[in-house]
């Protein structure tokens, strides 16, 4: 006994704490600077429109919050595998280590704070950025609360996109154009399977489900091109269901609407009725014409989902 | 059992299963239905592809599936498949002979042409730019390329005799049918172009989206361009 109390090691210890907590704190700060501001504005998807760039800002706030947690972890693990690393030949236990309150309340306090802090958070960005860009189902809680909203009808179809333009004759193309500024309403559904509507750099994501309007919400910020990909595994071609969209001037936005609607008014006048969903099995005139024929399946039927050969 | 057992069955078992995985890989995830070169029969800037549409297909294990058929440039055969090679640069005349019946499209907006020089199609010489599938039966399939923004509905019998008296026997020679004729430039440059019969047409499949319209070599195939 007399032995261990005169060993002076204890003495001669640096105040680790201290040193960790310097070092925490200046790596913090340096690093937060950076993630915020030097890495957060090429975080995706971009800022090209309100919903991208509000997903890119919640992006920059949350690894920012995340940038002194990873600090601190790899600070503290850097700081033992230097410092506390077991001498040549110490096979001894470290000391025994028991409760302390205060840093178990300290760090219920923190991440409490933390989390809920985060989750108000999360509530006040998707409200103020009318859903975040996200689809939010037939009857969306965050609406932009302005009348002035381009509807953009989505129809997903193994294995195209296609968009309805209601506001314009209800002439549907291949091509997605949208004004600069102009609030605009998807209204995504499907024909067949589930596909989902995957605007690249608008930011813009919606599950295209058949019988199904799902709604998201954006407002284009910068003119130009952007992708857009089927994000729901839905068949052969999946990996090729994929085209570009554009975003224009108002002014020439206005000219390409008028002048497709012009162009397409022959094709318009065959579709069907716009309507938020379309029932695929139900082909109105058709159905008398094949009646009228006597034909069925093969020979010029429409196969109805109500006789599958597989489920 | 002895040491020696054990290890031979278990390398024995090893092998089995590997065996197994392979013949699935080979067979089922990397097989594709072969390619019909047409770039050697390109000349002064144009090649000529020949398929055809068949209600059913007796030379595969799957009788019931509708199928396209592509001609053999220098045989003259036809070959059971959707895949076909063309030069990059150059105009593409397509001929279709379209042997199936009619079905309506899902969407009828496929029924306008898109993409083709001109932005028409000829049935048996006739030019047209959109058939009304919904309201008339007049669409059997559809050639479908969205890399290069083309549709063109093929254009089927009309009638009740003709619909009813279907060629029985792929490749079809004989029997009611329409050509379809209509031409596409290829991109300068190399690539592949997918595409597909946008018409609903898998009997017996939810909503004819399976069999034939998901398995390559039926109605669903790629396009290489050779650059």
């Amino acid at each position: 006994m007399a032995e261990e109390s005169s060993i002076p090691a204890a003495a001669a210890e640096p105040r680790h704490g201290l040193r960790l907590l310097i070092g925490w704190v200046v790596a913090s700060v340096i690093g937060c600077v950076l993630v915020y501001f030097v890495w957060g504005p090429h975080l995706p998807p971009g800022a090209m429109s309100s919903s991208a760039a509000n997903q890119q800002f919640d992006t920059r706030v949350l690894a920012t919050i995340a940038t002194p947690v990873v600090l601190g972890v790899l600070i503290y693990f850097g700081y033992a595998l230097t410092f506390w690393r077991a001498k040549d030949g110490d096979e001894t236990d470290g000391p025994p280590i028991h409760g302390n309150t205060r840093i178990q309340l300290t760090w219920i306090v923190a991440t409490s704070t933390i989390v809920l802090a985060l989750a108000v958070f999360g509530t006040v960005e998707l409200w103020t950025t009318q859903g975040a860009g996200a689809g939010q189902g037939p009857q969306p809680i965050f609406t932009p609360g302005t009348s002035d909203v381009l509807d953009v009808q989505v129809i997903g179809q193994q294995w195209a996109w296609t968009y309805r333009f209601p506001q314009f004759g209800g002439f549907e193309t291949t091509q997605l154009e949208l004004p600069l500024n102009q609030p605009v309403q998807f209204n995504v559904t499907s024909l067949d399977v589930i596909h989902s509507f995957w605007a690249y750099q608008l930011g813009v994501k919606a599950d295209a489900n058949p019988g199904v309007n799902n709604i998201a919400y954006t407002t284009p910020k910068h003119t130009g091109s952007f992708v857009v990909r089927c994000s729901e595994l839905c068949g052969l071609w999946h990996g090729a269901m994929f085209d570009y969209g554009t975003v224009v001037s108002p002014a020439a936005f206005q000219a390409w609407a008028q002048h497709t609607e012009i162009q397409l008014a022959s094709v318009t006048k065959i579709l069907p009725p716009f309507s938020l969903t379309y029932d695929p099995t139900v082909v109105p005139n058709f159905g008398k014409v094949l009646t009228e024929l006597g034909l069925t399946g093969a020979g010029g039927g429409y196969y109805s989902p109500n006789d599958p050969e597989q489920p | 059992m002895s040491l020696r057992a054990r290890v031979t069955t278990l390398l024995v078992a090893f092998a089995a299963v590997s065996a197994v995985v392979i013949f699935v890989a080979v067979h089922f995830i990397l097989a594709s239905p072969p390619v019909v070169d047409y770039t050697s029969s390109a000349s002064g800037g144009q090649v000529n592809v020949v398929m055809q549409t068949d209600p059913q297909n007796t030379v595969t294990s799957q009788p019931d599936w509708v199928s396209y058929f592509i001609q053999n440039p220098q045989t003259k055969q036809w070959v059971h498949t959707t895949y076909f090679k063309v030069p990059a640069g150059t105009k593409v005349n397509m001929t279709i002979y379209g042997y199936d019946g009619c079905t309506p499209l899902r969407n009828p907006v496929w029924g306008q042409v898109t993409g083709t020089t001109g932005g028409v199609a000829y049935n048996d010489g006739a030019p047209y730019s959109l058939l009304n599938s919904w309201s008339g039966c007049n669409v059997q399939h559809t050639f479908s390329m969205a890399g290069l923004g083309i549709n063109v509905p093929i254009a089927s019998p009309t009638t009740l005799k003709e619909n009813s008296n279907l060629c029985g026997t792929s490749p079809c020679t004989s029997g009611p049918h329409q050509v379809v004729t209509f031409s596409f430039r290829t991109p300068a440059v190399g690539g592949t172009f997918r595409w597909q019969c946008i018409v609903p047409c898998g009997l017996g499949y939810v909503d004819g989206n399976g069999g034939p319209m998901a398995t390559p070599g039926y109605m669903s195939g790629q396009m290489e361009v050779q650059a």
